[in-house]
């Protein structure tokens, strides 16, 4: 901004007041696109209303764009008036005035751009704590923990699947990740190799699994859906298919679904390891 | 022309080979891949079509020269033992496998793994003893597809056995026999791959042959 020649109309010159009338088409134009981005663009941002953290991400990333747009509006219609209004003559190679420093507007400049920094960072640390950490892993002790009931589900993340072992179900261990709907969930993400990431888009569920740690995430599923698992972190030859399966189903769908997984596993279950945060299993390699 | 400019040439044109050469061999070796194995047809009293493997504690300078020490599978076609991974099997047809296990046990680190899913009966058979796990520190290797849900630990030669198969093939040798018969259900390229870290030599037993197509991995093709 401390480069608009024409803030001012030359003496003489005929020109009109340029920052006037900018000011005007810049406040009109965010004013028609600000509901834009809020009522319809918004709700196309991900990744959705699959759980109470996904549906919070979706307002946290609205909320962005929303702060977002004066200042591309801006940009884009400054460009756009530049192209129109500030265009050389033709025949004609005219310089500008000389720039010179304006300290009122400068001082405006760095006051709001600060706030606007400054009131995103508060905004995300409310929302991070109010969140329980909005589904990221928090580290094996998070800040925050949601009151009520939880239903702990461990992920155990190997070269190259994703395991679920639920500890309040005798330690079953399964492959497909089934949860119910409306219920706290409290992941507990580790792996028994290399790092990898979990990562359920659409549960808004992100949380590095590295080995020997417990890393905690909290959510709360909302609709009754299928999801995909991935692997967010490179880990090896098939990290591109580190990928399986997951539900969200009603609690009493879940009670069949669990106790028919304890049934038909229960041999694996009898040689599993005693249910525990994390796991240094052997061999570390061969021949050992 | 100046000498400079038929310095300029010359370096420039030394380049272009050079880059064509790289970019040859980046795409050789991007689009290398063993070649594909199809299951062969069975009986009809079987029911079935049969897919033969074997795994080995180490392929051998016949079969990989490059990496004659390294832990692999092998499959059967035409009654020979070819150096593959890649399986190609009919879609919505029941699959007969066998695998013939020469290797020594290592053992699991998830021992999750250790029981028998995705069969018909959800069981296999060893040494001819039909079976729905094992001891998971007995396994020597897994034949898991993980999207088909299928997963196989196969048991390990016992230290003790005498006439242990030093390099592929091993026919002959002391082995542990495993069968099994899955569903293969509809068209897809499923990868699949061992889960005991038997790369000898490699931090936690997963690099090196666990980490390249051809040897504890690969693709089974439902076509």
């Amino acid at each position: 901004m401390s480069s608009e020649p024409a803030a001012a109309p030359r003496e003489g010159s005929g020109e009109p007041n340029h920052a006037v009338r900018f000011t005007v088409i810049w406040v009109l134009g965010t004013l028609i696109a600000l509901p834009i981005v809020i009522w319809v663009i918004g709700p196309l941002i991900g990744p959705g209303n699959g759980s109470d953290a996904a549906s919070d991400q979706g307002t946290d990333f609205t909320v962005l764009a929303a702060l977002a747009t004066p200042v591309l509006t801006l940009v884009l219609l400054y460009l756009a008036y530049a192209v129109i209004f500030f265009r050389q003559p033709k025949g004609g190679v005219l310089e500008g005035p000389a720039v010179r420093g304006h300290a009122r507007l400068q001082t405006a400049w760095i006051v709001v751009t600060s706030t606007m920094v400054l009131a995103v960072a508060v905004f995300g640390t409310v929302r991070l704590e109010s969140d329980y950490g909005s589904g990221s892993g928090s580290g094996p002790n998070p800040l925050t923990v949601p009151k009520g009931p939880k239903l702990p589900v461990q992920v155990i993340a190997q070269q190259w699947l994703f395991t679920y072992r639920y500890p309040t179900y005798g330690g079953v261990e399964t492959t497909e990740l089934v949860l119910p709907n409306e219920e706290m969930v409290e992941f507990h993400v580790t792996s028994l190799d290399v790092i990898h990431d979990f990562w359920a888009y659409k549960l808004g569920v992100k949380a590095d699994a590295n080995p020997g740690v417990d890393n905690v995430a909290f959510v709360k599923p909302t609709k009754l859906e299928n999801f995909t698992v991935r692997c967010a972190e490179l880990c090896g030859i098939w990290h591109g298919y580190m990928s399986n399966a997951g539900r969200v189903v009603t609690p009493a769908a879940f009670e069949t679904w669990i106790h028919e997984q304890q049934k038909r596993l229960a041999p694996a279950t009898k040689v599993l390891p005693k249910y525990s945060k994390t796991y240094l299993p052997e061999p570390t390699r061969r021949g050992e | 022309m100046s000498v400079f400019a038929k310095k300029l040439l010359g370096v420039s044109a030394a380049l272009a080979v050079l880059g064509v050469l790289i970019g040859l061999y980046v795409a050789a070796w991007a689009t290398s891949a063993p070649p594909t194995i199809t299951a062969t047809i069975a009986p009809a009293s079987s029911g079935g079509d049969k897919l033969t493997l074997m795994t080995v504690a180490a392929i051998g300078p016949k079969y990989s020269p490059t990496h004659p020490d390294w832990v692999s599978y092998l499959v059967r076609k035409n009654g020979r033992w070819v150096h593959s991974t890649i399986f190609s099997v009919p879609a919505n047809s029941v699959i007969h496998v066998t695998i013939y296990q020469y290797d020594g046990d290592t053992g699991l680190r998830n021992a999750f793994l250790s029981q028998v899913q995705g069969t018909i009966g959800g069981t296999e058979r060893v040494d001819g003893k039909t079976v729905n796990a094992i001891e998971p520190e007995e396994a020597s290797h897994t034949w898991v597809v993980p999207q088909l849900g299928i997963f196989i630990p196969l048991p390990g030669v016992p230290e003790e056995a005498k006439n242990q198969c030093e390099f592929a093939p091993c026919e002959g040798a002391a082995h542990r026999t495993v069968e099994f018969s899955f569903y293969s259900g509809k068209k897809g390229r499923y990868r699949w791959q061992c889960f005991v870290p038997c790369a000898a030599g490699f931090l936690n037993g997963l690099g090196g042959p666990m980490q390249t197509l051809g040897y504890m991995d690969g693709f089974l093709n439902v076509v």
